[in-house]
């Protein structure tokens, strides 16, 4: 195993063209985007310098900051995690948002059920393998429309989003709603008892920080070391070529999908008993994670590694950005926007790299 | 119009698909341009119709240079292509097809008078209302002459117009191109059908490898054709009649059939240790008969027997269970995963352990592969880097070792002799010890020297031969058509 690892490292040492060009290109792209995101605060008539400012003292001025952004870190990460096994099988898992709601769904469903009858610690395990059950099951759901049904799972996905948001509010104000008068602001929120647990005088739980980080390490191995991994590589490369070497295209695909929507169930049930959650069910839990984590496999450029550190700039930019709301009455969606130009300028630097590496050879 | 194609050289990477042709043109001819698959004919139509720029020459019209760099450009020069595939719109309807590209106006002028115009002179059939999508391929084709006629095109380029429709619609088409070249408008005629071309076409050019090997006026002898299509050499199969074993593979009345072509009541029967060659010209049967044995297509009737077990319409898992091994010929389409090493290749159809990857030994077998298929790659080496002729070992070194029914597309395409040796000598030794091997090849020396007996393809219909009987000038006829019709 080692072995084949440093041969790895030798050969991108050998190319050294490729690995010096993709820095390049991944400043320049850094650089175009603040420079997009700083226009467009200019015709807001917010000066871009003090917005950045707030945006990272927003996220790092103190430590209950960071805690914060450390508990957004997680979803995205764990979100990350799972749609790196479906886009290395060539999949656009865009229902991952759908199962995100479904595991938090599952989760506070079972914990509701079960209450009173299990003590606190069981019933968050437990409530973990429903909410993991409930992305799952979802995540195959759009799998199944992709194979058997030969719907794309783009659309499919989009739909079954659709679905799991609208399950959310009828539940919220209907079955599950609070005693008394039903909101849209969710349901009865759980005790304390039934919160993760975080250190003390940082608002984080180390239960969520090692589940994210074990996910996506086992992703990382699967995908590296296992046969599982390298068939659903080759059915990313080439889905024809892996099904004639007789590889079980669809029970993998299917596989995929289902590992996917178990990480972002998990990161559903992150989402209602985690330390700064609102340990309630309420529609847009989600919180668009599931789309974060897209975008940040993307920039990663399907590598695990490289997501860690993207996914918890996302988180960073995410809740400082909030600050400019509080601080200067801007819009927060405002970090949205600097996300969305991020890979927009990655994907435009990309884009005339490839045309670039086209025209010699013409 | 007078078309000169002078000196035109066109390269996709290592392959030179146009070494230099230089043809000349008079208008009003009905113009052949014969070749086996691959010998650059589609590639000097799409130059010469603006698809495709040249890497070097010149085209003339009535003696002056022309350049275009898009259809659209070429079309308003003149030059008009029908392609092998209908490039139409299945969902819209026959006239707004016919308006397609018509210059000028947002607004679309749906005058229907021209179309019509023009049917008739063709005495075509088409409805301007119908839906593409309802039209057979031949009424297509109708509509896409009528098309580019209509856009004034004087120069009307035509890639294998008949592989897919019905000898009544040929004529016609025939007729309509007749009619054509009388009204002064030159017609190139592309295809790889001797016959045809020598009853339509008034001067025939034939390319082999990107270069012109001949060009001649009709009438002429089909050996003189065959001679420059295949070369000079005259063969007769080398290997001699032996013993062979059980049955291994037994088609029984099979019809199978795609979009364009139908392969009707093939019966076989290989047997162990045999070596069964497919020839005929690419799209006349061979692909779609190896893959029915694959067991990728179900045959619409008939029978399918590997070693007495019945496999009729049994998925393709199955047949690779009763030890089939299929090597499709197109290697970054179908064969190998561009992006991944040799070392992940083997360890994805090499899976010796059950749920971790076991590295090391994946090395060690892809190292020993390289080896014994003499590839110039290291097992870490991504598979597109590889060029053409590694990436033909690779896929040879990729089969598992001892299949019983070995199907090979083009199992040399792209090596040199001195590997096409060598793979062959591997390929025998399997086949002594008992694996029955069917490959189609577009080469006659090929099929003549490494097979037992061939099945010579004709659009769709099939004539089973003994090799050693079989000399290449019979065999470059028959796979023109000589004896089918």
């Amino acid at each position: 195993m080692r072995c084949s690892w440093a041969n790895r490292l030798e050969v991108k040492a050998l190319n050294n063209w490729p690995i010096h060009s993709d820095t390049v290109f991944r400043s320049v792209a850094f650089l175009l985007a603040l420079l997009f995101s700083a226009v467009i605060l200019l015709i807001l008539g917010a000066s871009p310098i003090d917005a950045f400012h707030l945006i990272l003292s927003g996220a790092f001025g103190s430590s209950s900051k960071l805690a914060y952004v450390m508990t957004a870190w997680i979803p995205i990460l764990l979100c990350s995690a799972g749609l790196l096994a479906t886009f290395a099988a060539g999949l656009w898992n865009i229902g991952i948002e759908g199962q995100v709601v479904m595991g938090a769904v599952f989760a506070t469903g079972l914990m509701q059920f079960l209450q009173d009858s299990f003590p606190p610690a069981l019933l968050l395990i437990l409530a973990a393998f429903a909410g993991i059950l409930g992305g799952a099951l979802w995540g195959m759901f759009a799998g199944g429309l992709r194979l058997y049904g030969n719907v794309n799972e783009i659309f499919g996905g989009l739909g079954l989003n659709f679905i799991a948001g609208s399950l959310t509010v009828y539940l919220v104000l209907g079955p599950w709603k609070r005693p008394g008068i039903g909101s849209t602001s969710g349901t009865q929120p759980f005790p304390p008892s039934l919160w993760l647990p975080a250190f003390k005088g940082f608002q984080v739980s180390p239960i969520e920080i090692l589940s994210g980080l074990i996910a996506i390490v086992l992703i990382a191995l699967a995908l590296r070391e296992t046969h599982f991994g390298l068939q659903l590589r080759a059915i990313g490369k080439n889905l024809r070529a892996a099904f004639l070497k007789g590889i079980p295209v669809e029970r993998r695909v299917l596989l995929a999908f289902g590992l996917c929507g178990a990480l972002a169930g998990l990161s559903g049930w992150v989402l209602v008993v985690g330390t700064s959650a609102r340990h309630n069910l309420f529609p847009l839990i989600s919180s668009g994670y599931g789309f974060l984590g897209i975008l940040v496999v993307l920039l990663a450029n399907l590598s695990a590694l490289w997501s860690l550190p993207i996914s918890f700039f996302f988180a960073a930019i995410s809740m400082g950005s909030l600050q400019l709301a509080l601080q200067r009455q801007l819009d927060s969606s405002l970090g949205g926007v600097i996300q969305g130009m991020l890979v927009l300028s990655i994907l435009i630097i990309k884009g005339l790299q490839s045309r670039g590496l086209l025209r010699p050879s013409r | 119009m007078k078309v000169e194609l002078k000196d035109i050289h066109k390269h996709f990477g290592s392959i030179r698909a146009n070494d230099g042709v230089t043809l000349s043109i008079e208008s009003g001819t009905l113009y052949g341009l014969l070749g086996e698959n691959g010998a650059g004919k589609s590639t000097l139509m799409k130059v010469l119709s603006g698809f495709l720029t040249p890497d070097r020459g010149e085209i003339l019209f009535d003696g002056k240079p022309v350049r275009f760099n898009s259809p659209e450009e070429a079309v308003a020069m003149g030059v008009g292509m029908l392609h092998q595939d209908p490039l139409d719109f299945p969902t819209l309807r026959v006239i707004d097809n016919f308006l397609l590209g018509s210059p000028g106006n947002w607004l679309l002028d749906r005058n229907r008078r021209r179309l019509i115009e023009l049917t008739i002179q063709f005495d075509f059939k088409l409805d301007p209302n119908a839906f593409v999508s309802d039209l057979s391929i031949g009424e297509r084709q109708q509509l896409e002459i009528t098309r580019l006629l209509g856009l004034g095109v004087n120069v009307l380029i035509l890639d294998e117009p008949t592989t897919a429709i019905s000898a009544q619609q040929r004529e016609k088409l025939f007729q309509a191109l007749r009619q054509l070249t009388e009204q002064g408008k030159t017609v190139i005629f592309v295809s790889h059908k001797l016959e045809e071309v020598k009853s339509l076409c008034s001067k025939v050019a034939v390319l082999a490898h990107g270069k012109v090997t001949g060009e001649v006026k009709m009438p002429c002898q089909t050996e003189d054709l065959v001679q420059m299509m295949f070369g000079q050499k005259i063969t007769v199969g080398k290997r001699l009649a032996v013993k062979f074993g059980n049955s291994v593979l037994e088609l029984e009345n099979l019809t199978i059939s795609d979009w364009r072509l139908e392969v009707k009541g093939l019966s076989l029967r290989a047997r162990e240790g045999e070596v069964i060659g497919l020839a005929g010209l690419e799209g006349s049967g061979q692909h779609l008969v190896m893959r029915t044995c694959a067991g990728l297509l179900k045959p619409s009737s008939g029978r399918i027997r590997i070693f007495d077990q019945d496999m009729t319409g049994r998925a393709y898992r199955d047949f690779i269970k009763a030890g089939i091994a299929y090597m499709p010929a197109g290697r970054l389409e179908e064969g190998l995963m561009a992006g991944m090493t040799l070392r992940e290749h083997i360890a994805l159809v090499e899976k010796n352990t059950p749920f971790f990857v076991e590295w090391t030994i994946a090395t060690k077998e892809i190292s020993q592969r390289i080896q014994e298929y003499n590839i110039k790659g290291k097992p870490e080496t991504p598979v597109e880097e590889l060029s053409g002729g590694n990436q033909q070992r690779t896929l040879l070194a990729l089969l598992p070792r001892n299949p019983r029914l070995l199907l090979m597309e083009h199992p040399t395409r792209g090596l040199d002799m001195e590997s096409t040796e060598y793979i062959w000598k591997l390929l025998s030794e399997r086949a002594q010890q008992g694996t029955a091997i069917l490959f189609t090849s577009s080469d006659l020396d090929e099929l003549l020297d490494r097979s037992d007996r061939m099945m010579i393809f004709f659009g769709g219909k099939v004539r089973i031969t003994e090799s050693h009987n079989t000399n290449a000038l019979q065999l470059g006829e028959s796979i023109g058509g000589k004896g089918f019709e």
